[in-house]
């Protein structure tokens, strides 16, 4: 594997892993509706195939959200996206030790940044949302815990399928999505240790500064 | 050894002798199911530590890289993904695509896997006849995808760690094996074997030149890592692993 090739996996994988369950389109007949089972019910794979039907249907119908528009994908994120997700877990994961010695107010705002960091992301990814199509693949039975892996893969006209999977749990809520794994490379475990380094440097202030940062220079550079 | 392409007379015996004994020297006796001597993964910071022990070195060499990439390699695959066209770019994949083929297939071979690696043979043969020299992945169409494979991925599944991980000047992140290996994925690729040294050295341009240009998309992506080294490192020694086991891992401690 050379650095070209793990560039270029990143760079598939940025498309893919920023439609979170989005980029694509179910397979089956395209006027499915979604299903009204409600989400406790439901079979993950099922929540899967229907959350990324309303991501992909809303981002086809929306052309500011595929140009990119800050707002407007922070927004569609915060609606559409979010609600499936446990993003205090995936981002507790993430921060790993430190979780627990942060604060609420530590843990808001870690939550918070990374959200931004992880939005800016996804709107870069919006764009390459093209003819793609979901194909889920054999699933595995749950853990003990009620969590489960769904897999499944990105398919277009142009290209290798993508990878991308998920680990969800079930929550009194319905499904949860809390990590997503694009080419092998799940989202949590890639910022582990760099959120640990900055940690064990700096405290927990020292990583919301410094995510902070970043994400005040890439706010700039846009702009 | 020497499935598909003539290789320089005992070039394996020796790479795979040197693999073997520096492997297990470096690593100790690895048991061949054990999924993290395998393939390690840096979890925790202690377990960073064991897997990365060159990390200041790796550092140095990684500052390397992205200074060319900076300077040479990406400039000039922006200019490339502006001149070429998307179709073109897809037939430069292909046509490079097809010629590696067939040491996919003997990878899969000695992985125990007879039906994928019949597979990617038909694909080769098809590919290089209807798909008029391989510009047409036409395989794909019919049911017989592109696998990926490599002498490296081959080693792991014979039980060899991984080693040290490793960031190679010009070539990027890699460990002590797949170094190792990358010299039998070299001679075993049909690319590195056409008669021309000047159509070898205008493919090995094109293949850099061309992934390059397609991994253009994720440089915001890179660019917000706290540490890039650290995402790099840590992105790559899941893919890897991975691979290794074919997209299906089992679960990390």
């Amino acid at each position: 594997m050379t650095l070209t090739d793990l560039t270029r996996f990143l760079a598939r994988g940025l498309a893919a892993s920023l439609l979170l369950a989005a980029s694509v389109q179910a397979q089956t007949s395209a006027g499915t509706a979604p299903t009204a089972a409600p989400a406790t019910t439901q079979a993950p794979d099922e929540f899967i195939r229907s959350l990324s039907q309303t991501v992909l249907d809303r981002i086809r119908q929306d052309p500011e959200l595929r140009a990119g528009d800050m707002r407007r994908v922070s927004r569609f994120v915060d609606d559409t996206v979010m609600p499936a997700v446990d993003f205090e877990r995936m981002t507790a994961l993430a921060v790993g030790r430190g979780w627990r010695q942060a604060t609420p107010e530590q843990q808001r705002l870690l939550m918070a940044e990374f959200r931004v960091l992880l939005v800016r992301t996804y709107a870069g990814a919006i764009s390459q949302v093209k003819d793609q199509q979901i194909r889920l693949k054999p699933q595995r039975p749950p853990t003990e815990e009620g969590d489960v892996v769904v897999r499944s893969e990105i398919v277009s006209s142009r290209g290798e399928p993508i990878q991308l999977d998920y680990r969800l749990s079930r929550t009194p809520a319905g499904w949860k999505i809390y990590d997503l794994n694009v080419l092998g490379v799940w989202l949590v475990e890639s910022y582990r240790n760099q959120f640990a380094q900055e940690v064990s440097a700096r405290g927990i202030d020292g990583l919301i500064r410094s995510l902070s940062e970043r994400n005040r220079q890439f706010a700039q550079a846009k702009s | 050894m020497r499935p598909f392409v003539a290789l320089p007379a005992g070039v394996h015996r020796i790479l795979f002798g040197a693999v073997v004994t520096l492997s297990l020297s470096l690593s100790g006796c690895a048991s061949m199911h054990d999924p993290q001597r395998i393939a390690p993964l840096a979890t925790t910071p202690e377990r960073a530590a064991a897997v990365d022990p060159f990390e200041p070195f790796n550092r140095q060499v990684l500052r390397f890289n992205l200074f060319v990439d900076d300077l040479i390699l990406r400039p000039a695959a922006r200019v490339y993904d502006r001149l070429v066209p998307e179709l073109v770019q897809r037939a430069v994949e292909n046509v490079l695509g097809n010629l590696h083929d067939p040491w996919i297939a003997a990878n899969g071979l000695l992985q125990g896997k007879p039906a994928q690696a019949a597979s990617d043979l038909g694909r080769f043969v098809f590919n290089s006849t209807l798909g008029f020299f391989g510009v047409v992945d036409l395989a794909s169409e019919i049911g017989l995808p592109k696998h990926r494979e490599d002498f490296g991925q081959t080693l792991a599944t014979w039980g060899i760690p991984a080693g040290p991980y490793l960031m190679l000047p010009g070539l990027g992140p890699s460990s002590v094996r797949d170094t190792l290996a990358f010299g039998v994925d070299y001679s075993g690729s049909l690319k590195n074997h056409v008669d021309s040294s000047q159509a070898r050295a205008l493919m090995s341009g094109l293949d850099v030149l061309q992934s390059r240009a397609r991994a253009l998309p994720a440089q915001p992506f890179l660019e917000q890592a706290l540490d890039r080294y650290l995402l790099i490192r840590d992105s790559h020694l899941q893919r890897r692993r991975s691979q290794i086991y074919d997209g299906d891992p089992p679960d990390t401690p």
